[in-house]
């Protein structure tokens, strides 16, 4: 699988990362040497195989309905990018 | 006496209990070798000088009122992958520069617990993605046995603080072979225990149905008094299970006459160094001596384990990193000039190259009209080598060989490819995926390079394994070699 | 052209858990901003979920009551998008494998019909926090208070064929979740809101049309609106040749209008996969009987209850049993008032529901509880006032005034009962008016009415309607 500079450039807008335009062909040829790697996985018949997304094949444990947690606002805040009158800021949302 | 820092850290303990150094002595001594050496290592990230020896005071008037833990006053280094309260926890990336960690992971609460003394974070490749220390924003770390290799990755940092003696002993996270790969570059023993015996609260996830944390140390005998502090059930991971926790130090000694070793056919085969695969056959006729017994074993899909594990490994990190967006904490770029623009110049500049590299396959293998392709075929690759695993252990106790297929390349050998820097977990990931315990051990040197020899067990086999390793300590001293520029 | 409107809502209630679906943090409303926002909440780096127990049980009530099967593994997924109000970016929600499969609701239309809805699935996940626009030097400000609250979307098939039937549903899904006690119903918090997917077709077409999502609705009026609106919309739009784009509508109350959500991203691809943080949640058949055991009466068997025990019509059953409150409040009456059902109906129906509707308050919050109204409703029925003064009261009472004993007496409104005192009252009428009384016994029986009236007056309405009557009719006749 080859990707080309504009598939790039969609994939990192989607992951919402930045890139500047002179490196995207070099990304380009890097991601489709990784996609090139991965697909060596096509030359197996997998199906009928129960996909495995857990080491472990166990239930989720479930929790009590229990307030545990209190108040720390003024803790997280401190170490967030900006703040006032106790929100998080960012730039403006447009609905 | 021994200089401290060539103590294994049962040593340590038993000095600190008999009174011949005190914790504030023993904290002193490491912090001291940290500023003389770690210049040409770069092994740490931060070094938390006043707090340690704040908790090495405390920890020698806990046993002088006779209520020490034990861990009591031991210094360790953590991986910076680990949440600290209060301390710096970057992981590795620009894009964590400047987050200061609310809260601590429960490994960092184990050791807390058991009463150990944190020097420092250590270095990693950014948010433990890599395998030379290459991809960290704060500079490559240098091997100890030669500075001018790798130590290995991601856990670079802890495996050189380690092998140089700059901690007793230190935490690793294991992801793909973040533990064991670096572990045997550096000539050290690391564990991976079984997914899910090591909480990961607290722990930055790179990919969560794969990372375990695990100790790194230079013997057999020191794992296990780490793992000890970080094993055990924790309800705020849903995937922690609660199995029970073995004394790891008890059976340490037990011979190991009888026990069946399997050797993956598929792990001696080219690309294997040939005087890398002369250490680890030198190693099996040990365990030959004591008793156990080689049998050839086959794990057929073990050639797919690393495709497999470029897509599950990226797909996951691609969501898992998504929380990094400068809203909350970490990064944010300056005058964004819309919500937009702050999301991809924050993650633009927060992120380096390999990261964003695998965010990006991640997130096209799970993009629509991909996810089959890719995504659900990994996973079930993912299963029949998990079936290989499963097959082999009906016939054989552990799985034996080379931890990787060469000792520590240079720096910046692999640096510019990402596939031959993947090979070199060749033999690691495949662990991984199948959420199985695994450990290396140093087994001898090429080139005065170390060489590991990877040991792999069924699940919840961690004291079997501690067990295994310790019996070649006991006859062997390369987990006793120190580099000489750090002797 | 004729045109077929085909409507599917997607229903989000807020489950009524102390705590948050995958976090120990409170699911009050109203606290001050992020200060129910743990680190789980926030998605700091390193923290981890673990579900709440009384999430699946609710979800597992639900399923039950609407007849569905209730997934023995189900899977939380992971939709991967950046919001500010999404801490993690991305939402743990149910994709491939929902907890609640496939069941069925029947709705009750205007002209007594009743129709049969089918509800595709439903399926639990986290909302997201909540973003404040007002101006913060030109930023917005993210609350995250109510990120990680326990939703249960509820997806219907695309079965109602207009904004009525679509409303109709609406409101029975949220008496459903009242009745079960998982959801507290409440609009204006946001604890129960829609998304409508909207399309029209040529009546007879098989295919559907393309549709609009009308997206996070919140009260049964703008529901209706913004459907007829969007209906509207799409037909003129077709009629004057154009075509109908797939896309995310808001409704604007204030314009009563749906417009286009302003969004680069055309195609949002949200990349679903296996929350690799938690694991599947498989529940047990014991686990259902058990929760089966204490599931309450549902509205359809309370309904049927109350036709068949109290002898009420479909109409007043139906009224009744329209919410959870409401027949509540019913049973309530009816404990202090046994046997007059048809009595308390039409006084709830009729009196009781207007002045809720004028007031526009639920019944849970009327001013009048259930107790004061029998104790009302009783003083008809033993005569001390007559209904007409009863409506009298009934407003004394709305407006705090006390008990409906209390105003009678304070305001003498007590029933003329005493046959003495109405044959007097009576007497002068007849005396007062001798032309009508010879014309009434000359055959014009219809001047009853027209006494009866008189001595109404005279008594100021409270001589006994019925004794009056009789004793006119006597006394005339005579």
């Amino acid at each position: 699988m080859s990707l080309d500079a504009e598939q790039v450039a969609k994939i990192a807008w989607l992951a919402r990362i930045e890139i500047d335009s002179d490196a995207i062909p070099e990304y380009a040829r890097n991601l489709s040497s990784i996609l090139d790697f991965v697909e060596q996985m096509d030359a197996v018949d997998t199906s009928g195989i129960e996909p495995m997304a857990h080491p472990q094949d166990v239930p989720q444990r479930l929790r009590d309905d229990v307030v545990t947690e209190s108040n720390q606002r003024e803790t997280f805040l401190k170490i967030a990018p900006a703040t006032e009158n106790g929100l998080f800021l960012v730039p403006r949302v447009i609905e | 006496m021994t200089a401290m820092h060539r103590m294994t850290l049962a040593e340590l303990v038993g000095g600190l209990s008999a009174g011949d150094f005190s914790s504030s002595e023993l904290t002193r001594h490491f912090l001291d070798r940290i500023a003389a050496h770690d210049a040409q290592l770069n092994s740490f990230i931060t070094v938390t000088e006043e707090a340690a020896m704040a908790a090495a005071r405390k920890a020698d008037e806990a046993r002088a009122a006779g209520n020490a833990g034990p861990l009591a006053g031991i210094p360790l280094a953590q991986k910076d992958i680990f949440n600290t309260k209060g301390v710096r926890t970057s992981c590795g990336s620009r894009m964590l520069d400047n987050y200061i960690a609310p809260y601590d992971a429960r490994v960092i609460e184990g050791f807390n617990d058991a009463g150990a003394v944190m020097l420092g974070k250590t270095n990693m490749d950014e948010f433990a993605m890599g395998s030379s220390n290459e991809t960290s924003w704060y500079g490559a770390v240098k091997n100890p046995w030669d500075t001018e290799r790798v130590p290995g990755g991601s856990s670079g940092g802890s495996a050189a603080a380690v092998a140089a003696r700059l901690a007793p002993a230190a935490t690793g996270t294991d992801t793909g072979g973040s533990i064991r790969q670096p572990a045997a570059l550096c000539g050290i023993t690391g564990l991976k225990p079984t997914y899910g015996r090591v909480s990961r609260w607290g722990m930055i996830a790179f990919a969560s149905s794969l990372d375990q944390a695990g100790p790194m140390a230079p013997s057999a005998e020191d794992c296990a008094l780490l793992l000890q502090a970080m094993a055990g059930f924790d309800e705020r991971d849903s995937t922690c299970m609660n199995e029970p926790v073995d004394d790891y130090s008890a059976g340490l000694t037990q011979p190991i006459d009888g026990l069946k070793i399997g050797l993956p056919k598929e792990y001696f085969t080219e690309g294997l160094d040939s005087a890398v695969e002369a250490r680890v056959r030198e190693a099996l006729k040990h365990y030959e001596s004591l008793g156990a017994e080689l049998v050839e074993i086959t794990l057929p899909n073990s050639h797919l384990s690393a495709p497999a594990y470029y897509v599950v490994a990226p797909a996951e990190c691609s969501s898992n990193l998504s929380r990094f967006d400068g809203v909350r904490f970490g990064h944010r770029c300056d005058n964004p000039k819309d919500l937009e623009d702050m999301y991809c110049r924050s993650r633009g500049e927060g992120f380096g190259d390999e990261v964003k590299r695998r965010i990006l396959v991640g997130a096209y293998a799970l993009s629509a009209g991909y996810y089959d392709a890719y995504y659900l075929k990994a996973q079930q690759i993912r299963r029949l080598i998990s079936n290989d695993f499963a097959e082999a252990f009906k016939q054989v106790d552990v799985i034996m060989g080379p931890t990787t297929p060469t000792p520590a390349f240079r720096l910046g050998e692999k640096a510019d490819d990402p596939i031959s820097m993947y090979l070199s977990d060749i033999y690691t990931i495949a662990v991984n995926l199948a959420g199985l315990p695994g450990m290396s051990v140093p087994v001898g040197t090429v080139d005065d390079l170390p060489v590991g020899l990877h040991i792999v067990g069924n699940y919840w086999s961690e004291a079997r394994l501690l067990n295994i390793a310790h019996r070649l300590q006991m006859d062997t001293d390369w987990h006793k070699q120190i580099p000489e520029a750090f002797a | 052209m004729e045109w077929e409107v085909v409507i599917g809502l997607e229903i989000h209630a807020q489950l009524r858990t102390k705590s948050k679906i995958f976090s120990g943090a409170s699911t009050a409303y109203g606290a001050e901003p992020n200060t129910q926002a743990c680190a789980v909440d926030l998605g700091l780096p390193g923290v981890l979920p673990v579900l709440n127990r009384e999430v699946v049980r609710m979800a597992t009530k639900f399923g039950l009551a609407i007849g569905a099967e209730v997934a023995q593994k189900s899977v939380f997924a992971r939709k991967n998008y950046f919001y500010p109000d999404l801490p993690k970016g991305y939402q743990i929600s149910q994709f491939e494998l929902p907890i609640v499969k496939a069941g069925t609701l029947t709705i009750s239309l205007e002209d007594g019909s009743s129709k049969e809805i089918g509800v595709t699935r439903a399926h639990l996940e986290e909302d997201a926090g909540k973003s404040l626009h007002e101006d913060f030097h030109g930023m917005t400000g993210i609350d995250l208070n109510r990120a990680g609250t326990p939703l249960l979307e509820i997806v219907s098939e695309p079965d109602m064929r207009s904004a009525k039937e679509a409303v109709a549903y609406m409101r029975k899904i949220h008496a459903l979740v009242q009745y079960l006690d998982i959801c507290d119903g409440n609009m204006q918090e946001g604890s129960f809101r829609c998304d409508a997917n909207v399309s029209v077709r040529p009546k007879g077409q098989q295919e559907y049309g393309t549709r609009t999502e009308i997206k996070n609705i919140n009260s049964f009026r703008f529901v209706e609106r913004a459907i007829n609106f969007e209906v509207q919309r799409q037909i003129d739009l077709i009629e004057d040749g154009g075509e109908v784009v797939q896309e995310t509508r808001l409704y604007d109350p204030d314009r009563n209008e749906t417009r286009s959500m302003r969004s680069k991203e055309e195609a949002n691809d949200y990349r679903y996969f296996p929350d690799p943080d938690l694991l599947p949640v498989m529940i047990e058949p014991e686990f259902i009987d058990a929760v089966r055991k204490e599931m309450p009466e549902l509205p359809d068997a309370k309904k049927a209850r109350f036709q068949s025990e109290h002898g009420l019509s479909d109409y007043d059953a139906e009224n009744l049993t329209a919410t959870r409150d409401t027949a509540d409040y019913f049973e309530a009456v009816l404990a202090e008032l046994a046997g007059e059902a048809k009595l308390i109906a039409n006084w709830m129906n009729g009196e009781l529901a207007a002045r809720l509707n004028r007031d526009g308050i639920d019944i849970q919050d009327a001013p009048v509880g259930a107790v004061a109204f029998a104790g009302l409703l009783l003083r008809i029925k033993d005569n001390t006032i007559s209904g007409k003064i009863a409506k009298e009261v009934f407003d004394a009472m709305w407006v705090g005034e006390g008990s409906a004993d209390a105003i009678i007496d304070s305001r003498g409104l007590k029933q003329i009962t005493d046959t003495g005192a109405i044959e007097a009252i009576i007497d002068e009428v007849i005396a007062n008016n001798p032309s009508q009384v010879e014309q009434y016994r000359g055959g014009k029986a219809q001047l009853l009415g027209y006494f009866v009236g008189q001595v109404m007056k005279a008594s100021k309405g409270k001589a006994n309607p019925a004794q009056v009557n009789q004793i006119l009719r006597d006394k005339l006749s005579g």
